[in-house]
């Protein structure tokens, strides 16, 4: 199992959702997040003192998937999340050792 | 030709002797002509005083609804959306609590030392607990409104001049010390300064014979120089908030800043228009002076903006509309619209200067700004009114004869220019050392600030046990 870490554009949540229900990806958890990478942030000027702000608003998915999902997934949402500008986001993969489904003790993909 | 001419005449001689006596006849049937006349033209007077005290009366309980709105939610709004997020319930407070405070102070005794008989610097006792303030006029201030209609009205202007102050103190004072002190400055500097420029036989009273007439329509030393400038010593006195200005603290909301704002400028027609006290073309001229002066300045703000920065802001231009509005307070009742218009650009780009580059070069922290714009732009209007008052719109100076006078130095009147100096003067110097001296006083028995850990905390947990946003609800 793996665990896909997405963090991409509040724009483009919409579109990637979509990509992902295409494949057949069934769960998802998605987080308002604050942050930067490359892209710098912006400053805003009030009554003439400027503000520098670097954390910029992003949305983030985690998923967690059978191994044979995975590479489906990631390109659905390069596809889905890509404009080719600085800002994109990034995509973290990681291994899982287990899952347990809270309702019937399921473990493994199986609970997935 | 001459024979009809002749039959004409003959035929009406008959009518008009009919005419006439039926004239006689009407004449002799009545039986007392001219008293019944008399009686009745005094009825009639009496019906069409009363129709223009009913009319004034009207304008003079709506202008004090306004400018109530002014402080609550106006003021209010405009200065809980420029602090952070933790403090917009304790700054919402500010404006509110003096809506309560000062209307009890009112009523026992500060109207009294504001607009009772007394000498050139202060009123007298003589309308404690609002004795002899009733439905009767009074008729050196208003003659045609009931002398509580005035009273009220007052009080209103009384509740937001020390509201405007909180501006510098804004995220860092203790709740009981900001009462202590606005008590404190609404008795010793705001009513000897209102009566001073509006009180019978006040020292700077244009209309009834003050030693050093000062033109002030509707406040502008009396509220905006006294609270701005009395800002700026809070500002020094009490120092900077935590982190001031190496930590961002941006507005935490413009959105609400801007309703705020927005409802300032419709409550303003109250405070301006309003201070004509009647409902005739005087309130007139001050409501077209004030939106114009309030729209240009509006303008002068954010194109100085816009040039400095490349944008034009949302911030920047409604606290150039408030800019505007404090400027033409003093000259709205006594200029014409292209003045105004032009007092409102100049008190737009003043006052931008004023707090984009002034404040930043002495490092002060006048919070929100109540001294850049209210103490810079009343302090502008003040001058400015004495220069561009004209007496066709208020003949407010007469000679002994009754004669109208000229009013400002496009008038001809180039002396006004010093009696506003000397107004101006003295509304900054009551300022400066009242402010002191309670700020004094108020620190060494309860003090000002609060601690270090409740100022991080915020005003609104820390003084009063809330929060103003609590999205986490559980469901």
């Amino acid at each position: 199992m793996t665990k896909i870490e997405a963090v991409i554009q509040n724009s483009k949540l919409d579109a990637v959702k979509a990509a992902l229900q295409e494949i057949g990806v069934e769960g998802m958890t998605v987080l308002e997040v604050r942050g930067h990478g490359r892209q710098k942030g912006h400053t805003e000027v009030y009554r003439g003192r400027e503000y520098s702000v670097d954390l910029i608003p992003k949305t983030k998915l985690e998923l967690v998937l059978a191994d044979a999902m995975v590479d489906k997934a990631v390109q659905a949402i390069l596809g889905a999340a890509r404009t080719g500008k600085i800002g994109d986001g990034k995509i973290f993969l990681t291994r899982v050792d287990d899952a347990i489904r809270i309702r019937n003790d399921e473990r493994g993909e199986g609970a997935l | 030709m001459l024979n009809r001419k002749r039959r004409i005449a003959w035929l009406a001689t008959p009518i008009l002797v009919l005419a006439f006596a039926q004239v006689l006849c009407a004449q002799t049937s009545a039986p007392s002509p001219s008293t019944d006349t008399n009686a009745r033209l005094a009825k009639l007077e009496q019906q069409v005083a009363d129709a223009k005290s009913s009319a004034d009366n009207a304008w003079m309980l709506t202008s004090s609804a306004l400018v109530l709105m002014m402080t609550g939610p106006g003021l209010a709004l405009f200065y809980c959306g420029l602090v952070r997020k933790k403090n917009v319930l304790g700054t919402m407070m500010q404006s509110f609590a003096l809506m309560a405070v000062i209307t009890v102070l009112w009523g026992l005794f500060s109207y009294s030392l504001s607009f009772g008989a007394g000498n050139s610097f202060i009123g007298g006792l003589h309308n404690l607990f609002l004795n002899g303030v009733g439905a009767a006029p009074d008729p050196d201030y208003a003659a045609t409104i009931p002398a509580q209609t005035f009273m009220v009205y007052q009080l209103m202007f009384a509740i937001i001049t020390p509201g405007l102050i909180a501006g510098a103190f804004a995220e860092r004072m203790k709740f009981s010390a900001m009462l202590a002190f606005m008590v404190l400055w609404s008795i010793i500097v705001y009513n000897p300064m209102a009566h001073m420029v509006w009180g019978k036989g006040g020292l700077l009273n244009a209309s009834l014979g003050g030693r050093f007439p000062t033109l002030d329509f509707a406040g502008g030393t009396v509220v905006h120089v006294t609270s701005g400038v009395s800002a700026l010593v809070c500002a020094m006195y009490l120092g900077k908030r935590l982190g001031y200005p190496k930590q961002p603290m941006p507005p935490h909301s413009v959105v609400l800043s801007f309703i705020g704002a927005c409802l300032l400028w419709v409550g303003w027609f109250g405070f301006n228009a309003g201070s004509a006290l009647a409902a005739g073309s005087l309130a007139t001229s001050a409501f077209v002076a004030t939106h114009f002066g309030a729209a240009a300045a509006a303008i002068g703000w954010a194109a100085a903006e816009w040039l400095r920065n490349g944008k034009a802001s949302v911030l920047g231009g409604i606290s150039g509309a408030v800019a505007g509005l404090v400027a033409i307070t003093p000259a709205a009742g006594f200029v014409k619209p292209m003045p105004a218009l032009l007092i409102g650009l100049i008190a737009g780009v003043f006052c931008y200067c004023m707090v984009a580059i002034v404040k930043a070069k002495f490092g002060y922290d006048d919070s929100l700004d109540a001294f850049g714009v209210h103490g810079a732009g009343g302090t502008l209007g003040a001058l400015l009114t004495g220069i561009f008052a004209v007496s066709a719109v208020n003949p407010i100076f007469k000679d002994a004869q009754g004669n109208t006078l000229p009013s400002g130095l496009i008038d001809g009147n180039a002396h006004q220019v010093l009696n506003q100096l000397v107004g101006i003067a003295i509304a900054w110097v009551i300022a400066i050392v009242g402010t002191l001296i309670i700020l004094k006083l108020v620190d060494v028995a309860i003090g000002l600030r609060v601690s270090e850990e409740e100022e991080v905390q915020g005003l609104d947990l820390s003084q009063h046990g809330e929060e103003g946003y609590y999205w986490e609800t559980p469901a």
